[in-house]
């Protein structure tokens, strides 16, 4: 399909301390058991994208994601991992990695995206609108972050959040505007032009942006080379395509003649001018066209360029494990409801137990639960809701609801952990109450405390 | 018959009689006769807008025949200017003799706006449900039942939503928005469910590129939809509560301006409006000479039907229609060699003389045509002599108006009542001519809205003349004449209305005439400007969150007031702190003083103990010293004399944390003398209990991210931030 995809990988997303650590980066969080990288990759393999370049910041965290991805997808996929320093921001890591570039179109993909929308369907839909850049939407998560279907009218009085604000023609297929984070806090600011040419414009509060796009290569090099300021793909570069759409200032400076453009034949020289191609040969569809011909015939002159985008289906499954609350969600979810994602199946009770794993007695693990290989209980637990991972001990009359318990996890007698998330190699000694709490990797929680909403982890020093 | 069908009706009406049909009112409708507006002069000057022909018929008409057909029964005509013409109409007219429909007039001589208007039709209390409420300029073949039905319903289940407005989707483009009605752009937020009208704006302003949403409306609706496509049809639903609104609000006067805004924006009550969407009827209003030009065509074309020539029966004479969209009253007397073009209506008694061609024109009742007259796209009125060899392109021609041989109206041209252009004039385009002089005082825009009424009074006494006369040439009248005469050629009479500052470039806007091509590559030009402006926002260096320019200095600004705004109250705090020193006021009472700068400038108990704190450090810093061993003494004393004072406002961590930032301030910055004392002052506020070791402890790990140069004091307090840790630590095992 000449798509060559980016996976912006991340390093130790700040955001998801204490649960991410040195030896787990963001990509490698467990989810169901699986690195959530893994979710991404598999999407792009099944839609017959494989040619990858993962993109990680951080070189400690590199080298522990290359390490995994040569070990499980050797001979899947053609994989490069390529290290960027951290804090350079989504277009920065684009912008180091820019000579690597080499395709007609660039997905780029969040590696933090759990979902089951195929990113094919997003680039037929890219090339379909010969579009510069296609952005791939889907409702927001009904049960997703904070449960949203049932808190979300009490949220209303106090100060909800308003995560999108998303512009469309009415036939759903253009984007026309899109709020970066600093304007979603202030009064929306609408374009008239746009408006104008257009017509009708609707605005959308519930969709989610997944981080997904398509974008013309040559767009996109340009781009980065003239905004040296941008920093991030969905705050700066997005915005600013989708602003500049009826006055394509990415062409203006070109001269109108055309050139042959073939694909990979890029030089630094040519670029503009085989973009300008690109852009003008665009397929006569929607708005863009009808602007320009009520105007007089000079004005024909002004070039425009398409952002698309491709709303996904409400039944698609689509979240980001961008925060903590979306960690436990979306391990909730995929052991649950959407557990056709997670790739194993499921056994007669909805629950996937492990062949090595051992049961005492009067343990009951309920529907929509994952208990890892190797991993034992001892009697009279009950486990519900919840993921636990590889070779953990986990005492007797011990109850884990709602929760994720990572791998070589030692949980003494009589806890109960409800709504928490307990990292690798925690010690949790007996008769611990945890709710809403996340237990660093390493930690040892003491017999006896108790703790509710609080985050635990060793001190570094 | 009639009498059948009634009786018929009302047994109808009584079967179907169920308790909600009992307190059933009759649907009522406001008919406003006049539109508060000056786009029509001078022709208003003499007669009111209503009862300018449209086609041959008199606006009003058209608007009462839509009310009685859709099933209005009783309808109340507000008259204002050039009252004593729309009632005398009226009553010549069959309309106060009809049955199940009965109008009314409320005459007016001092309202000078739609607010005035309804404001005082609330006072005649004679509104008693939902009422219909147009001007008398809207013309439309619409069914009001669907959205009736929809504005009950909606006021079933939710008594807040008092207006239903009818809105119809236009062609896109500001070009053609304006080509067509040539009104101003307007942009429409509406909630694509339940279709509530969440914003309104009229754009008149072409230099501001985007429109401003507030945040709220997107948290409170998931989607909701802009629109450019519509146009307002002028035609509301209202619930009698809108009367009451523009009584209590007795600054409203436009009815968009300010009433629709007015609930949009301020949120009165909680009140809401909804649009009505009508697809395939029509619906448009009169509001200036372009507009009067389209709908014109528009009714000729029959996009009005059954509002058009040969189905509305005005006055006695019938009109047919023949093909090509021709349509002809009967006794017209037309000269063999006369071309009569396409869309073209042609009154009653005209006569037509050889090698005349018409196209695309109205022609009234009466009128005398020579030989040899082009006449394009013109819209002649009763009685209107044209003499041999005339060419008359996209003008407006009022009653009694006589054109001499060989004059040419140019495009754009109004010539109002008896107007006389001399022989072998041409007239200037966009000019407008009157027997009236044109009235002085000419104000801006906005003024001329509501100064407009006063002055229809004043020379409303002219204009009954002339109707008194009905046509017959008075002295007076004939003193203009040759006053006026040399204006318009040998022979003319009448002034031609300068254009005033500014109106001339607006001119082309609202004519009748077709929009120039340099004025549409003009506005698409304007367009293309404001993309490149709100290009140029997104042009900013905009690393992750840079705003827009206007969003920065929006902003900016709210900053700076607020920045003034605890800079005024420091100082009145400061002001009132030294004054209790002086005058040795109670702490109780400097508190209660506090408090209320605190109330009037709604601040926070934090900012009052910083201030507080900041006086006590001036007070110390004023007293004289020679050392910082001195300097650190007056402090302390200080400290101890009005610990209550700064006690009282130290509710919690955060006005602690707020003392210990402001102290740093200081030192920083404007009391460099106090900077050694840092650490040792803060161990006294430590000491006296002041300040907590919590607060101390935040404050620390607040400023962990800061720069290096914010971190000064954070690392001069250091031994003592780690004896506090310590302590604290020490603490917590001993737990």
């Amino acid at each position: 399909m000449d798509f060559q995809v980016v996976v912006l990988a991340g390093g130790f997303s700040k955001k998801l301390v204490p649960i991410v650590s040195k030896e787990v980066p963001k990509a490698l969080l467990p989810v169901a058991n699986r690195p959530v990288l893994s979710y991404v990759l598999d999407l792009l393999e099944q839609s017959n994208l494989k040619d990858l370049i993962v993109v990680v910041e951080g070189n400690d965290a590199a080298v522990r994601i290359g390490g995994w991805i040569s070990a499980a997808y050797l001979d899947r996929l053609h994989v490069d991992v390529a290290p960027v320093p951290e804090d350079i921001g989504s277009a920065g890591a684009l912008r180091s990695i820019a000579h690597h570039l080499t395709a007609r179109d660039i997905l780029v993909v969040s590696g933090d995206l759990v979902s089951d929308v195929s990113p094919g369907a997003v680039a037929a839909v890219h090339r379909r609108h010969d579009a510069i850049v296609t952005a791939m939407l889907c409702s927001n998560p009904v049960s997703g972050p904070a449960e949203s279907g049932s808190s979300s009218t009490k949220d209303k009085t106090k100060k909800p959040c308003r995560k999108n604000i998303i512009g469309l023609d009415p036939s759903r297929q253009f984007l026309l505007h899109i709020a970066t984070e600093a304007e979603l806090e202030k009064d929306l600011r609408i374009q008239k032009g746009i408006l104008r040419t257009v017509g009708e414009m609707e605005l959308r509060a519930d969709l989610m942006d997944a981080h997904l796009y398509a974008i013309k290569r040559a767009v996109l090099l340009e781009v980065l080379d003239q905004k040296e300021t941008f920093q991030s793909l969905k705050e700066d570069i997005l915005p600013y395509l989708v602003r500049s759409q009826l006055k394509s200032e990415v062409l203006s400076s070109s001269s109108p003649q055309l050139e042959e453009n073939g694909n990979g034949n890029f030089n630094p020289q040519n670029k503009q001018i085989s973009q300008s191609h690109i852009l003008a040969n665009a397929s006569n569809r929607g708005f863009h066209e009808l602007y320009p011909s009520c105007l007089d015939g000079s004005a024909s002159a002004r070039r425009t360029h398409k952002c698309c985008v491709y709303i996904a289906n409400n039944e698609k499954y689509c979240a980001r494990l961008n925060s903590i609350q979306a960690f436990s969600d979306i391990n909730r979810e995929v052991a649950g409801e959407a557990n056709h994602l997670s790739g194993y199946s499921f056994s007669a009770h909805n629950n996937i137990i492990h062949p090595s794993a051992e049961l005492g007695s009067k343990t009951t693990v309920g529907p929509h639960c994952m208990l890892g290989e190797g991993s034992q209980m001892g009697d009279k637990c009950s486990v519900k809701r919840s993921v636990i991972g590889r070779h953990c001990r986990i005492g007797s009359n011990v109850k884990i609801v709602n929760s994720v318990v990572m791998n070589h996890v030692t949980i003494g007698d009589g806890c109960s952990i409800q709504g928490s998330v307990i990292c690798s190699n925690v010690q949790i000694q007996e008769r611990v109450a945890l709710r809403d709490c996340q237990v660093g990797a390493g930690y040892v929680v003491t017999a006896g405390s108790e703790y509710k909403g609080d985050s635990l982890a060793k001190k570094e020093k | 018959m009639g009498a059948q069908k009634k009786s018929s009706a009302a047994a109808a009406a009584r079967i179907s009689d169920d308790p909600e049909e009992l307190s059933r009112v009759p649907l009522q409708a406001v008919l406003l006769a006049d539109s508060f507006t000056t786009k029509f002069r001078p022709i208003t000057l003499e007669r009111p807008k209503v009862l300018l022909p449209l086609a041959n018929v008199p606006m009003i008409e058209y608007a009462l025949t839509w009310l009685e057909s859709a099933g209005v029964e009783e309808v109340f005509v507000f008259c204002c200017a050039h009252a004593k013409q729309v009632t005398n109409y009226l009553q010549c007219s069959q309309w106060l003799s009809q049955p199940n429909f009965s109008v009314a007039t409320i005459e007016s001589h001092n309202s000078v706006s739609a607010g005035d208007a309804l404001r005082l039709i609330y006072e005649r209390n004679v509104i008693h449900g939902d009422f219909i409420l147009i001007s008398g300029d809207t013309l439309s073949n619409m069914s009001l039942n669907r959205a009736l039905q929809e504005h009950k319903e909606r006021k079933k289940k939710d008594s807040n939503a008092v207006m239903t407005m009818v809105i119809k989707r236009s062609k896109l483009s500001p070009v053609t928005q304006q080509s067509r009605l040539g009104t101003d752009e307007l942009f429409m937020a509406i909630d694509p469910d339940t279709k509530q009208l969440l914003y309104y704006e009229e754009n008149t302003n072409h230099l501001k590129g985007t429109l401003s949403l507030d945040k709220m409306l997107l948290i409170d609706n998931p989607s909701i939809t802009l629109h450019n496509d519509m146009q307002d049809c002028f035609i509301d639903i209202c619930s009698p509560e809108v009367l009451s609104l523009f009584t209590d609000n007795f600054d409203y006067q436009h009815l968009r301006r300010h009433f629709v805004k007015g609930l949009l924006v301020d949120d009165i009550m909680g009140y809401k409006i909804y649009t009505h969407e009508i697809h395939s009827s029509y619906a448009a209003r009169v509001d200036n000479y372009r507009s009067y030009d389209t709908i014109s065509k528009d009714i000729i074309q029959r996009w009005t039907y059954p509002l058009v020539p040969d189905v509305l029966l005005f006055g006695n004479s019938a009109t047919k229609l023949e093909r090509e969209g021709i349509y002809r009253a009967t006794e017209i007397v037309q000269s063999r060699s006369a071309q009569i073009g396409p869309l073209t209506v042609i009154g009653n008694g005209t006569r037509i003389g050889n090698n005349t061609k018409i196209t695309n024109s109205v022609i009234g009742k009466g009128c005398s045509i020579g030989s040899n007259v082009l006449i394009e796209g013109s819209y002649i009125w009763d009685n209107v002599t044209v003499e041999d060899g005339c060419q008359l392109k996209h003008s407006i021609v009022c009653d009694g108006v006589v054109i001499k041989s060989g004059s040419v109206l140019s495009p754009g041209v109004v010539l109002s009542f008896k107007v006389v252009v001399g022989q072998n004039f041409t007239v200037p385009a966009y000019s407008k001519v009157s027997l009236l002089p044109q009235p002085t005082k000419q104000d801006s825009d906005e003024e001329l809205e509501y100064a407009d009424n006063n002055s229809d009074i004043e020379t409303s006494p002219i204009a009954g003349a002339h109707d008194n006369l009905n046509g017959e040439l008075t002295s007076d009248l004939t003193d203009m004449q040759s006053s006026a005469a040399e204006e318009l050629g040998s022979g003319g009479a009448g002034y031609i209305w300068s254009i005033c500052e500014g109106a001339s470039e607006e001119e082309w806007r609202h004519s009748v005439a077709p929009v120039p091509a340099e004025k549409l590559a003009e506005i698409s030009q304007t367009i293309d400007d404001d993309l490149d402006f709100s290009y140029q926002d997104g042009n900013a260096p905009a690393s992750s969150g840079e705003l827009k320019p206007g969003g920065l200095s929006d902003s900016d600004d709210d900053d700076v007031d607020a920045n003034n705004d605890s800079a005024y109250f420091e100082k009145e705090v400061e002001a009132t702190f030294l004054r209790a020193v002086h005058e040795n006021v109670k702490v109780d009472h400097v508190i209660l003083e506090v408090n209320s700068l605190k109330l009037s400038y709604n601040m926070e108990f934090a900012a009052c103990a910083g201030a507080i704190f900041y006086s006590m450090m001036k007070l110390a810093l004023g007293t004289p010293y020679n050392s910082s061993a001195e300097l650190y003494n007056a402090v302390v004393n200080v400290l101890t004399s009005w610990k209550r004072l700064l006690k009282s406002y130290l509710s919690g961590k955060d006005e602690e944390i707020e003392i210990i930032l402001k102290f740093e301030e200081m030192c920083s910055e404007l009391a460099k003398e106090l900077s050694p004392l840092f650490t040792k002052i803060l161990c006294f506020l430590y000491d006296k209990d002041m300040i907590s070791e919590d607060a101390i402890l935040d404050w620390e790990s607040e400023k962990n991210y800061a720069d290096e140069s914010d971190r000064v004091f954070v690392k001069q307090a250091e031994k003592f931030l780690q004896w506090l840790r310590e302590a604290s630590e020490e603490e917590e095992e001993e737990d």
